[in-house]
């Protein structure tokens, strides 16, 4: 079975194409462009046109690159939530146009959801406690009673919008995480900043407005190397404690933010310290991307899950929970 | 003589003799993956934050722990062993009348944790033992300071959670509650809050 999927939920719009062979996931393609603003944050709007320009291209050439016909499709998946309105609607509008065209079926997919299983299906965990963690996203999130629950988030900004949002501030262009991770290796001394751990949730606004207060008296190498690793400890310590509740002994990582070493170093020694397992697909995997579309999509159909074109509605607020789990017993 | 009975993600919690007596020791460990200096700071100060709630909900009325001795270079902290029965075992075992008993001095501590300002943050029937027909409150890990609805809301509704999801009698977070608003001037708010917390869904074990 061949999956095409369409993935525009904020920056990042891309097409990828899967295939299950036995069982596994195999990625026959993925094309991903990314819209970077001149200045400030992102501008819904401006985002959404991007994406509708680069579309078309980006979705014939990810059948070239898979080597296929387009007529060997045989599921339309697009991300049908949580994320920016405009970028939402266009990425659904693309697929809708596809599905009908094709005469395929098409499956609204979460988002959050797609990083976990795409992280399942190219790693060799199972059943892991994900940590999410990009620009808008920052959760903890297992497999509960039939639903991917969500066990810890962010009570604010996300870790990603955190890192950018000081980036910004002292000249970096987005994505400013890289940037900051260079900085933070520079990083000698550690300023202490607010910590912010409530039971399995975390904060993050009040360590950008103490970076944000300090940038003219430390140096900001030591900021960066501060904040990477008080930002970074929080969310290994609601991990944990996620997993000791659940009692599950692995540890899977998504979103954009994972891309950063030190993240993987600290997530693999609370791991290592637990006796547990550490999991991470590629960094191409981990940023938003069409190929997690895609294979939700696909496992998603495969349980029986059928949508309409009419109920092909965008959920700007689409919730993890909210999402019945009929592909896992 | 000091033997490991739990090992959660943040403590290990140690049963041991203090003078003569039977003792818990509750020692935060040292995590390799935060640097030094963060992971110094955040054992001490939340060793002696909880220290300092647990001695809050003793001087609130509430039946909990007394500490014997504080060792903040070892972020331990020493305090009673509460003998009896922990809840999560034995309620379901219990007369029907001596649940609502229990579940009424449930509610009265947490009216009076409440009153005081007091979250415990992690009322589940595990962390209460029932003791010399007193319900004894344990493990402040959690705890904070708040005088906020929606918090106490939180504290609540985690300890309703955690009947549905363990218990068999379903009245039992009635009687709480019934207590809870009888000593507690604003249970009444506390309560009408449960239900927006309830519909945001966040909380929700089972979705139906």
């Amino acid at each position: 079975m061949i999956s095409l999927g369409i993935e525009g939920t904020a920056h990042t719009v891309s097409v990828g194409i899967v295939e299950k062979i036995n069982d596994k996931c195999n990625v026959l393609s993925h094309v991903s462009k990314m819209y970077k603003p001149k200045e400030g944050g992102i501008h819904p709007r401006e985002a959404a046109n991007h994406h509708a320009f680069y579309l078309p291209k980006i979705i014939k050439e990810a059948i070239d690159k898979a080597n296929i016909n387009k007529e060997e499709i045989d599921i339309i998946g697009f991300s049908v939530g949580p994320g920016l309105g405009p970028c939402l609607r266009t990425a659904a509008t693309a697929a809708r146009a596809l599905a009908i065209a094709l005469k395929k079926p098409i499956v609204g997919v979460n988002h959050c959801i797609a990083h976990l299983e795409i992280g399942r299906a190219l790693t060799n965990c199972y059943d892991p406690v994900l940590l999410y963690v990009s620009g808008g996203n920052t959760q903890v999130i297992a497999f509960m009673e039939e639903r991917y629950r969500v066990f810890g988030e962010t009570l604010d900004i996300g870790v990603g919008n955190c890192l950018d949002k000081f980036g910004r501030s002292i000249g970096m262009n987005f994505p400013c995480g890289p940037k900051i991770e260079e900085m933070a290796k520079k990083g000698e001394k550690y300023i202490p900043l607010p910590y912010s751990v409530k039971g399995m949730d975390v904060a993050f606004s009040g360590i950008l407005t103490a970076c944000l207060s300090l940038i003219k008296k430390e140096k900001i190498e030591d900021l960066c190397y501060s904040m990477q690793e008080t930002c970074f400890s929080m969310l290994a310590e609601v991990t944990e404690r996620a997993m000791a509740h659940t009692e599950k002994e692995e540890v899977l990582l998504g979103g954009g933010v994972a891309c950063n070493a030190r993240l993987k170093e600290i997530i693999k020694t609370m791991a290592d310290e637990r006796g547990a397992k550490f999991f991470s697909p590629p960094n191409e995997f981990l940023v938003d991307n069409g190929a997690m579309i895609a294979w939700t999509g696909l496992i998603t159909h495969e349980a029986g899950i059928r949508h309409k074109i009419e109920d092909t509605k965008i959920k700007q607020n689409y919730r993890t929970d909210e999402v019945q789990v009929l592909w896992r017993n | 003589m000091e033997k490991l009975i739990k090992r959660g993600a943040e403590a290990e919690i140690y049963l041991a003799k203090w003078r003569g007596r039977k003792a818990i020791i509750k020692r935060r460990i040292a995590k390799k993956y935060r640097i030094k200096e963060i992971d110094d700071d955040i054992r001490e100060k939340r060793t002696k934050k909880e220290a300092l709630m647990l001695a809050g909900a003793r001087r609130a009325g509430v039946s909990a722990p007394i500490i014997y001795d504080l060792r903040i270079e070892n972020s331990e902290i020493v305090m009673q062993y509460i003998e009896g029965e922990r809840l999560k075992d034995k309620l379901d075992f219990k007369k029907e009348d001596e649940q609502m008993e229990i579940c009424r001095k449930i509610g009265e501590g947490i009216s009076r944790l409440h009153s005081d300002g007091i979250i415990h943050g992690d009322i589940t029937t595990s962390n209460l033992i029932l003791f010399d027909d007193k319900i004894y409150f344990i493990d402040f890990g959690l705890s904070s300071r708040s005088e906020e609805i929606e918090d106490m809301g939180v504290d609540l509704h985690l300890l309703m959670e955690a009947f549905k999801s363990a218990h068999k009698n379903k009245n039992l977070f009635k009687w709480v509650r019934e207590a809870y608003i009888k000593f507690f001037d604003r249970g009444e708010e506390v309560i009408e809050k449960i239900k927006e917390i309830e519909r945001r869904g966040r909380y929700m074990r089972k979705v139906t």
